[in-house]
């Protein structure tokens, strides 16, 4: 097959797109590992209710996109406090496998009671005026849409690192998950810190539902598609590495780009090829540390 | 001696009625297996849509005929994978008295279920599977298939748009039985057509972006890119090549199966102006109209696709054969299925072939633009009707083994 340097360009751009969705997911589903040590597998069926949300907004209330952009993540946000209230709260003391088979299992609740209500097929959501249209780059056309995403997520996802990497906020969280008795005794309340640490994390998972609603189909197994694949990307990069899932992130979005074209057929395997490689050569992950 | 022959007599008559009694219908139950995919990317277009199709089938049928044996309804899902199909259908076969399966979207499993249903002697009629091959090289005497078939989609879409100017053509094929077979047959009659193929891209079932795939079409510079996919897959390409402005660039877009449902979640917007295949609409007549409103009723507001359509006819049908022959007999009701034509109540004259394809019209349709709409469901206008005897591969050509 020749190469052509145009093609190969597109598809590192659209490489970079995709990457941004598996950065904004994985970066939600390391910080919720990362402090809580749970291992959030409903994040798939957040992701899937940022963007219902979204369209419920859009259809009862009349709020479009940008309103949904800030609400949304409100929303699950609140959704994701009363989940680590009434259930995760009570699981911190056990084995992992608790947590995960708990995620587990209101994912499969949610997206069932969705795909009774409202089928399979999906609904429609259509992209705000402003962001339609495109740039033509000479090698590829760029819709607006996509090159506001990609701007979007790398600015939420640097901001969230520094935070959590460089603040004293974020050094409050990092200690409370080394010892929390120690920070519990210089007067912070770290339930509560844990709490919204995880609400925080649903929010990025409804943000990126948002992201995605104009331009992948709105269906209640959009999540759990897409949550696989973040998922090794979570492995690949390290569990609980804020960074590592950044990085992984967009760099597993341009190889899956680079894989589309030169052996379509094996898109859909090649993350799982490369986790596989890396659990055996670095089991602790990419950037994790033993 | 003349006592003796008497007795002889009513043993054998006796003996004789045993027989008939055996090769009537087993427990006096028909039992109808809705084999579908009950929770993914098709569950729109079969689906639970499907199961209750079936069961008004059984209703109407019961209300009309008041038949002698019971009638049960049970429904499976095969999740898309043909291990998970073919352990269903060996179950219901071998263990639960199952006489029939109908629906079963996904060509793969339905071509893993034919070859079961021969092997036990069942029935199988498929409403939602789409690879020609089911009445081809693989065709069997247990299974029908009955709405529609990639020969019929690709020969409806693919001529029609050759003939209007779309002469190259690139294709975006799920990577399966089902797309390949679509892709075969739709550049079978593009080049039949006088148009020509310039390239391909096979992408993995299920796949939630295109745009790697849109931008080798668009590169391609075909006039016209077809989509050889189906459900989740179709909308998600749809969506995203709106998006690249693939349609405002010059190329147009043909969805080579498109269901109802899918429409409904791109939306008229996106959707506008798409041209496809298809063997029912439920605003085509009176009848059409009066059961989707009320299977409508039974499904959240929706309406149905073209294989639900199919599977509440193809139940209609099966019970009215296994009636005719009093027997459940998996070979013998197909049998009798293809015996005479008959008026399908939403197909229209319909009859089925001797290598199991059912046949009938099929209709050449466009997506209406937002402004033409009057409102939810309210989405194809009708281009050209394909009459039954054009719309289906011939049947000297489908290599199936039943004709001689």
């Amino acid at each position: 097959m020749g190469i052509s340097v145009p093609a190969l360009m597109g598809q590192l751009l659209i490489g970079l797109i995709n990457g941004s969705f598996y950065a904004l997911l994985s970066l939600g589903l390391a910080v919720i590992f990362g402090l809580l040590n749970i291992i959030n597998f409903t994040h798939g069926a957040q992701y899937m209710l940022g963007a219902f949300v979204a369209y419920f907004l859009l259809q009862k209330a009349g709020l479009g996109y940008w309103w949904a952009l800030l609400l949304v993540p409100l929303v699950l946000a609140v959704f994701g406090v009363l989940i680590e209230r009434l259930m995760l709260k009570h699981l911190y003391k056990l084995d992992h496998l608790y947590g995960l088979l708990l995620t587990f299992g209101l994912a499969l609740i949610v997206e069932g009671v969705f795909t009774n209500q409202f089928g399979s097929a999906g609904l429609p959501y259509s992209m705000p005026e402003k962001l339609t249209g495109g740039y033509n780059l000479g090698f590829m056309f760029l819709p607006t849409y996509r090159a506001w995403v990609i701007v979007a997520s790398l600015a939420i996802c640097l901001g969230t690192w520094f935070v959590i990497e460089r603040t004293k906020l974020g050094s409050y969280l990092r200690a409370a998950t080394e010892n929390p008795p120690l920070v519990q005794a210089f007067g912070v309340n770290v339930p509560r810190m844990i709490t919204l640490t995880y609400g925080f994390g649903v929010a990025l998972a409804g943000l990126a539902g948002v992201f995605a609603a104009p331009i992948y189909q709105v269906s209640p197994q959009m999540g759990s598609s897409l949550i696989i694949v973040v998922f090794a990307v979570v492995v690949i990069g390290g569990m609980g590495s804020i960074m590592g899932s950044i990085v992984t992130g967009f760099a597993l979005g341009i190889i899956e780009g680079l894989t589309k074209y030169f052996y379509p057929e094996a898109s859909s395997t090649v993350i799982f090829v490369i986790m596989a490689i890396v659990l055996m050569v670095r089991p602790q992950g990419l950037f994790g540390q033993r | 001696m003349r006592f003796k022959l008497k007795h002889l007599a009513a043993a054998a008559a006796l003996a004789f009625a045993a027989g008939t009694a055996q090769a009537q219908i087993s427990g006096n139950l028909v039992k109808i297996g809705v084999l579908s995919d009950m929770s993914s990317l098709y569950a729109d277009i079969g689906g639970p849509g499907s199961l209750s199709a079936a069961k008004m089938a059984v209703e109407d049928f019961e209300k009309a005929h008041h038949p002698k044996f019971k009638i049960e309804v049970v429904g499976g899902d095969h999740l898309n994978k043909p291990d998970v199909g073919s352990q269903i259908a060996r179950k219901w076969y071998d263990e639960e008295g199952v006489d029939v399966i109908v629906d079963t979207p996904n060509s793969g499993v339905a071509l893993a279920v034919s070859q079961i249903t021969k092997e036990k002697n069942k029935a199988f009629i498929g409403s939602g599977p789409g690879s020609s091959d089911l009445t081809g090289t693989k065709c069997s005497p247990n299974t029908i298939h009955w709405v529609y078939d990639t020969w019929m989609l690709a020969n409806g879409t693919g001529t029609a748009l050759v003939k209007h100017g779309g002469t190259s053509w690139f294709f975006i094929t799920a990577d399966y039985a089902f797309g390949h077979a679509l892709e075969r047959d739709t550049a079978n009659a593009v080049k039949k057509a006088g148009g020509q193929v310039l390239g391909d891209v096979k992408v993995p079932l299920n796949t939630q972006d295109f745009s790697s795939f849109l931008l080798q079409a668009q590169a391609s510079k075909a006039k016209i890119i077809g989509l050889a996919n189906a459900g989740g897959d179709t909308i998600n390409s749809i969506k995203q090549a709106s998006e690249f402005g693939i349609v405002k660039g010059g190329q147009n877009l043909a969805g080579l199966l498109v269901f109802i449902s899918d429409i409904h979640g791109i939306g008229l917007e996106k959707a506008q102006g798409l041209i496809l295949t298809a063997n029912f609409y439920w605003d085509m007549n009176d009848k059409t109209r009066a059961w989707s409103k009320r299977w409508s009723a039974l499904n959240n507001n929706k309406m149905p696709t073209m294989v639900q359509a199919g599977v509440y006819t193809s139940v209609l049908e099966y019970l009215a054969a296994v009636s005719a022959i009093d027997s459940d007999d998996g070979g013998k009701v197909i049998a009798q299925m293809k015996k005479k034509p008959f008026v399908d109540p939403l197909f229209g004259k319909s009859y089925v072939r001797e290598d199991g394809r059912n046949v009938h019209d099929a209709y050449l349709f466009q997506v209406k633009t937002p402004a033409e709409s009057k409102g939810p469901y309210d989405y194809y206008k009708l281009l050209a009707t394909i009459p039954a005897e054009e719309a289906f591969r011939p049947l000297k050509d489908g290599g199936c083994p039943l004709v001689k």
